[in-house]
């Protein structure tokens, strides 16, 4: 246990020395932002976002080696809890803050991008239409059965996620309008998790974000509106939510800067990639 | 001359005398220390459980309905979990370590099967639990998905499957380091009574290990009630009461795992620590059962 372990360790050493200077330096207009500051900025929360943060901190690092940037998932509790609790300097999550969150720890938002969440199924799986009716009777259990909305005779398997998760609480709200989940769904711990768990699956139904979807999954078309970031961002696709990064107070100039650097042009660009609508 | 010789000898006798003062007070310091520490961590559970106790919310967390956005917030059924899933990986790895161990001591005593053996043990303890945990996912659960055509394969069966190969080499390794002892008082004299190797195992060695045998369950099954990644992979999580072995079902620890990100000012996250002293009670009781057994069954001896 502790050899492999120690191994583990070398490993990730490894890919971090890699990551932090193997690259050749490529400064650019965004990053000069960064001149003449050093220092660690720790960064945790919601599972989305961890993509966008880990290229931003990849291309920040390899500019200006003396900066260290630690990306950590944990979803959108832990980034509240971290962030408030001054473990780190930004805590990601994938919905506003609750008034009772602001006034309690004096939190700050920043939202960066627009994420859809979209219904996802086996890529084998017949239906491709859903209303949002049948949405609701399927994760509260009233619809057991696939071919009861015109899919294969089989039973339907339901995968939800778990009670702190951002992703769960904006399908809950606004596809599910506060429905309730069966109890006997299972649950998840992450997108990716969700993902592996459908795409194994050929009966299972679970949700994502939308830039999660990919070939391994298929997004269901609800009440006629595909799952798409360009649906999400002109409003027509309902089940949208904001990702923000917080800040307890006023950022430090670091932390600043990185928060410049994820809403400046190149930032944008990095949002695009991984399939989030900049706002 | 002869007095130089003796008083180096005295000094030497109470410099030994000393370091042995030393040692024992450094064990002491250490055992104290570990229990301190149990005890802190009983303690601070407890505190933090007041709250369910001041203010009459014990009842909502002892219930058996988990629903946190409809403000029912149970552990019951992740309690009958943790407790049917350890018994059953107990069930499943305890016939196995004594089969292994039989095989160990009794039919391979010598030779090249028993050294793969052994190195098959010893290298599944350094196996690492998550990758026990991902290779569950993508072998084990769609194995039972598509034999058995019940549900998602997430299940209680999965879990109890990988935890007992997860407990399995630990259990083995206990065991086996116990019977190298009793074989080597015993072995002799069986066989000069004529014992098969099969029978001195059966009829010597297993019974003379029979406290070894109890710590053996009580290792295996600390191991197994306190997984949390395995069950939190494999199980499903769905916090209910399992009715079948294919029901994808929650343990007090991944329950715990997957509550304890919510708000630290909801009810969801207190009962987390009301798990957490559950958890806490109910390995004290497995282990009060067992060695009160133990104890109880020497004496008819």
């Amino acid at each position: 246990m502790k050899r492999s372990l120690f191994w583990m360790c070398c490993g990730v050493v490894m890919v971090l020395l890699v990551l932090g200077f193997g690259a050749g330096p490529a400064v650019s207009g965004a990053l000069d932002a960064f001149k003449g500051l050093e220092g660690t900025v720790q960064i945790a929360g919601g599972t989305a976002h961890i993509p966008v943060m880990n290229d931003a901190a990849k291309a920040i690092m390899t500019a200006h080696p003396k900066i260290r940037i630690l990306v950590e998932g944990g979803g959108t509790g832990i980034g509240v809890q971290k962030v408030g609790e001054g473990l780190v300097d930004i805590g990601n999550t994938g919905r506003a803050l609750t008034d009772q969150e602001v006034a309690k720890y004096g939190l700050k938002s920043f939202p960066f991008a627009l994420d859809g969440v979209a219904v996802v199924v086996h890529p084998s799986n017949p239906v491709s239409n859903l209303t949002a009716k049948q949405v609701q009777d399927i994760f509260s259990g009233v619809i057991t059965r696939w071919k009861d909305v015109g899919g294969n005779d089989a039973p339907i398997h339901l995968f939800t996620r778990d009670e702190a998760s951002g992703t769960r609480e904006v399908f809950w709200e606004k596809a599910l309008k506060k429905g309730s989940v069966a109890p006997s769904a299972n649950v998840v711990g992450s997108n990716g998790a969700m993902k592996v768990a459908v795409s194994q699956d050929k009966d299972a139904i679970g949700y994502a974000g939308i830039g999660h979807v990919d070939a391994s999954v298929k997004g269901i078309v609800l009440d006629g509106v595909a799952p798409t970031q360009e649906n999400a961002l002109n409003g027509s696709y309902p089940v949208t939510r904001k990702l923000y990064m917080n800040t307890k107070g006023e950022p430090k100039p670091l932390v600043k800067a990185f928060i410049d650097y994820i809403l400046s042009p190149e930032g944008i660009e990095i949002v695009k990639k991984h399939g989030y609508l900049p706002l | 001359m002869t007095d130089h010789r003796f008083s180096a000898e005295a000094q030497a006798l109470r410099r030994t005398a000393r370091r042995e003062l030393w040692i024992e007070r450094i064990l002491l310091a250490a055992a104290g220390l570990s229990a301190a520490v149990v005890v802190a961590i009983f303690s601070m559970l407890v505190w933090f459980c007041l709250p369910l106790f001041t203010e009459h919310r014990l009842g909502a967390v002892l219930a058996w309905r988990w629903d946190p956005i409809h403000q029912h917030f149970g552990i019951l059924p992740m309690l009958i979990t943790s407790c049917m899933l350890t018994i059953l990986a107990l069930c499943i790895a305890f016939p196995l370590t004594i089969g292994i161990c039989s095989l160990l001591h009794g039919t391979i005593r010598n030779g090249v099967l028993r050294r793969m053996l052994l190195f098959l043990v010893h290298f599944m303890t350094g196996i690492p639990t998550v990758i026990y945990g991902f290779v569950s996912v993508f072998v084990l659960v769609p194995l039972l998905r598509w034999v058995f055509e019940t549900g998602t394969g997430f299940s209680l069966m999965a879990a109890c499957l990988t935890l007992s190969v997860l407990i399995l080499p630990t259990m083995v390794l206990v065991l086996h380091a116990e019977l190298d002892q009793a074989e080597a008082r015993y072995r002799l004299t069986a066989e000069a009574l004529g014992f098969s190797a099969e029978q001195t195992m059966r009829s010597v060695l297993l019974p003379a290990c029979r406290r070894a045998l109890i710590v053996t369950v009580l290792l295996g099954m600390g191991r197994a009630v306190g997984d949390t990644l395995v069950s939190l992979m494999v199980a499903g999580n769905a916090a209910q009461v399992p009715h079948s072995l294919f029901d994808s079902v929650r343990t007090l620890t991944a329950h715990i795992a997957l509550v304890l990100a919510t708000d630290s000012h909801s009810m969801a996250y207190q009962s987390v620590f009301a798990a957490g002293l559950f958890l806490f009670l109910l390995m004290s009781c497995f282990q009060a059962v067992l060695r009160f057994w133990a104890k109880s069954g020497a004496s008819f001896r």
